[in-house]
């Protein structure tokens, strides 16, 4: 069965995903690990800013707002539920 | 920080790194942790400073050092700044690393959130890799207990392997235990047994390689195991670090290096990237923290999270988040105005009936007229005025602000707003700044610091003065009142307060337009990264706050009316006694400026009186107010309606006051401000732009107004 991975900030509100892979790089991708999101986290999106960005996600009990430029290097595969 | 006696105002010029003083015998102790993790007040109730706390993240940004006393021996406390991590990404994380590798505590309290513990737990372990001697307080017990989240601490401990206190430092339980345990650890009476991260094979292999080398040529000054791993991570800031510190030259000693580049060699024929080695590092830290977090944390009831979900699906919904901002903030504005009016008129009744007796005072002494002049009718009136107007509003202003702070609200700020900043090209958390520049714009430019980046930051303090700070406040309020509001009748305070509510979105736009513009001039550059934390929102302690907010307004506005306003009156007295030919000094300098002035909008005394506001902008209005009164209109003043007529018998229109209300807003910043900035950028040149920016930008915008005006006939 063939998993599609989709960018972060695709992910529709309510939905959760299972990060994949990180695109980011150097101090990007630092910052995100240290957030929580390794291989295998689980994210919830919460909602969107009322101008459309950023959007609020869940990640390992804390709540996190990211720029799509971020979330959209973040790739996840879509999951039932955490 | 937040908006305290201590950081407004003169305040924020005290060097907040302290010198090197060690007094012998004292145990030092280095404080770590997350950001909003209640830091601070474990900080403020262990040694007494009165810091403020906030909750929002990044807010304490320097180290600070306080005393206490523990079954007699003297500790040291030094509050580090909260970071998530201690991989040096930022400069933050690169001092908290610093201090608790080189700066030798004899021990390090890490201070968690118990509600959030899993995302602690990786700073815990990090730390906990460098030093043995660790204790970990679990902060915010009460929130934990409020959501129904049960830790068992003693299962915590023995995971751990350091011994582990359940505070809430708000409310002061735990405090003496946690005391206890820095005493048995810092005089090594306990002795820790921290968990060993073990790493994967590839990992582990490449630091047994490295290690024998590593041992020798750190010599004990750090835990090898771990300066090993950050060799092999290619952590630089570490070997600059390590020379400047402990005076050791990786890059110096050959064979640790030839060492290094084969290891690193080793790993990418494992088909294993340099920056892999990171990844896998923080993986095992990540999961190893929910390992533990699992065993030892019960979650009562799943949807803990549920009221705050709620509360942010309203508060940042796509219709009402915005609308609700505004509708808090003109709420805030309306409070501060409506309940500022009596107690501001009590005041000035009391301090001008004091006036008065002053007076009959030094008619019955005979005193020269002169000295009179001076110290009544110069110092003393300027300081009675300042204090009887400005003291109420900010006594107001502060503690609601606070209010919001304390509650969490502030982040969802910067998240409403950070699109617009984004597209400005600025941080979103300069939404943040700006919020405490309307404390005050001195705090404001310090606040800065949470934002990382050098030219974001820059844009941040270049325009923190477009926000109105509370100095400016009174002066908008009356104006407002005056002139504006008059006109409203019955609803004169919810008039007042759209009215600043208008100016203070006026002031947000000019923001965002003057930042667009500077990061397309001389701040070029794209948006840095960001990310944003939104913490739980915590229930505020509204009569702690209060009152301390309010005593701490008060000692700050009477401090400041002391030292400042009544130095300033003096000086405008003398101004507008000392003559030259017929006319005053004060006269001249008005009629000098006038032509200028009236370009503008304005008049040569209002422009006198913004030019020697300059230290502050509390005394703009009496200083104005004084120079009026000489010109021999008026000789009391006792209420906004005399003080309308004495506006209007010198020429004041309805242009007047939009025009002087505008270039209140858009002016240069006051001296604390500039010295701040200049502290702060350590640059002629920044702090020569942060004084010419808001100055031209109001120069204009009241030129195009009064001229608008004039030529469509308005004025």
């Amino acid at each position: 069965m063939e998993e599609k991975y989709i960018a972060l900030n695709q992910l529709p509100t309510g939905a959760f995903g299972r990060v994949r892979q990180l695109a980011a790089k150097d101090s990007t991708r630092r910052r995100m690990l240290d957030l929580g999101l390794i291989c295998d986290t689980v994210v919830e999106a919460l909602r969107q800013s009322p101008s459309g960005d950023p959007t609020a996600y869940q990640i390992r009990g804390a709540v996190i707002a990211l720029r799509s430029e971020e979330a959209s290097q973040i790739l996840v595969e879509m999951v039932e539920s955490a | 920080m937040g908006l305290t006696q201590q950081s407004t105002g003169l305040g924020v010029l005290k060097d907040s790194l302290p010198s090197e003083a060690k007094s012998a015998g004292d145990l030092i102790i280095a404080l770590a942790g997350n950001p909003n993790t209640g830091k601070s007040t474990v900080f403020n109730s262990l040694t007494g400073l009165n810091q403020h706390t906030g909750n929002w993240p990044g807010k304490t940004v320097t180290n600070a050092r306080g005393k206490y006393s523990h079954q007699g021996k003297d500790f040291t406390l030094v509050d580090l700044p909260g970071t998530y991590s201690l991989f040096a990404n930022s400069a933050e994380e690169e001092i908290a690393r610093d201090f608790i590798c080189f700066g030798q505590p004899h021990a390090t309290v890490v201070v968690t959130d118990a509600t959030c513990l899993e995302r602690n737990l990786n700073l815990v372990l990090q730390v906990m890799e460098i030093t043995d001697k660790v204790v970990v307080c679990v902060n915010l017990a009460d929130e934990a207990k409020r959501k129904n989240l049960n830790i068992n601490f003693a299962l915590l401990s023995e995971a751990l392997g350091v011994p582990v206190v359940e505070t809430s430092a708000r409310d002061g339980t735990g405090l003496t235990e946690l005391k206890d345990a820095v005493y048995r650890v810092a005089t090594g009476q306990a002795r820790t047994k921290p968990l060993r991260i073990t790493y994967d094979s590839d990992v582990e292999q490449a630091v047994g390689s490295v290690l024998p080398l590593v041992e020798q040529t750190v010599a004990g000054k750090i835990n090898p195991r771990w300066a090993a791993l950050r060799l092999i991570d290619n952590d630089a800031s570490l070997l600059n670090a390590l020379n400047r510190f402990v005076g050791i030259d990786i890059k110096a000693s050959p064979n640790l290096n030839a060492k290094l580049v084969l290891v690193q060699e080793e790993l990418r024929a494992a088909n294993i990237r340099p920056d892999e080695i990171r990844d896998r590092i923080v993986s095992r830290l990540v999961k190893r923290a929910e390992a533990i977090a699992g065993k030892t944390v019960f979650v009562g009831n799943k949807h803990y999270n549920n009221f705050d979900r709620k509360l942010d699906n309203i508060v940042t919904s796509r219709h009402w988040g915005i609308p609700i901002m505004l509708g808090l903030l003109g709420l805030v504005f309306w409070i501060t105005i409506k309940g500022a009016n009596f107690p501001s008129e009590v005041i000035a009744n009391g301090l001008f009936r004091l006036e008065e007796h002053l007076t009959a005072l030094f008619q019955a002494y005979h005193w020269p007229d002169w000295l009179h002049g001076i110290l009544v009718l110069g110092m003393y009136r300027t300081l009675a005025w300042v204090i009887s107007v400005m003291l109420p509003p900010m006594a107001i202003f502060f503690p609601l602000f606070t209010l919001l702070e304390d509650l969490g609200y502030l982040p969802r700020v910067a998240f409403n707003l950070d699109n617009f900043f984004k597209k400005a090209c600025a941080h979103g958390k300069q939404a943040l700044t700006m919020c405490m520049g309307f404390g005050c714009n001195a705090a404001g430019i310090i606040a800065c610091r949470i934002i990382d980046s050098p030219r974001e930051r820059l844009i941040a303090m270049l325009t923190n003065n477009f926000v109105p700070c509370n100095g400016r406040f009174p002066t908008l309020i009356a104006l407002a009142s005056i002139f504006i509001a008059a006109a409203a009748g019955p609803f004169r305070s919810a008039a007042a307060a759209l009215t600043i509510l208008g100016v203070i979105v006026l002031g947000v736009l000019i923001t965002l337009a003057i930042s667009s513009l500077l990061s397309r001039t001389v701040l070029k550059g794209l948006p840095s990264s960001f990310t944003l934390e939104l913490p739980p929102y915590r229930k505020p302690q509204l009569g702690r706050i209060i009152v301390r907010s309010i005593l701490d307004r008060t000692l700050f506005v009477l401090g400041r009316a002391i030292t400042v306003a009544a130095p300033a009156g003096l000086i405008v007295w003398l101004m507008d006694n000392v003559t030259s030919g017929s006319t005053s000094l004060l006269g001249h300098c008005a009629a000098f400026l006038h032509p200028f002035a009236s370009w503008l909008g304005l008049d040569g005394y209002i422009l006198t009186a913004f030019i020697l506001g300059f230290p502050a902008n509390e005394i703009v209005l009496p200083i104005l107010i004084m120079s009026y009164l000489s010109t021999g209109s008026m000789l009391e003043l006792d209420s906004l309606t005399a003080l309308r007529e004495l506006l209007v018998a010198n020429g004041w229109t309805w242009l007047t006051a939009v025009c002087t209300m505008l270039f209140s807003l858009n002016h240069f910043p006051c001296g604390t401000t500039i010295l701040t900035i200049h502290k702060e950028t350590r640059s002629a040149k920044w702090t020569l732009l942060s004084f010419l920016v808001p100055t031209i930008v109001g120069v204009l915008l009241c030129f195009i107004v009064a001229q608008s005006a004039r030529l469509l006939g308005l004025a």
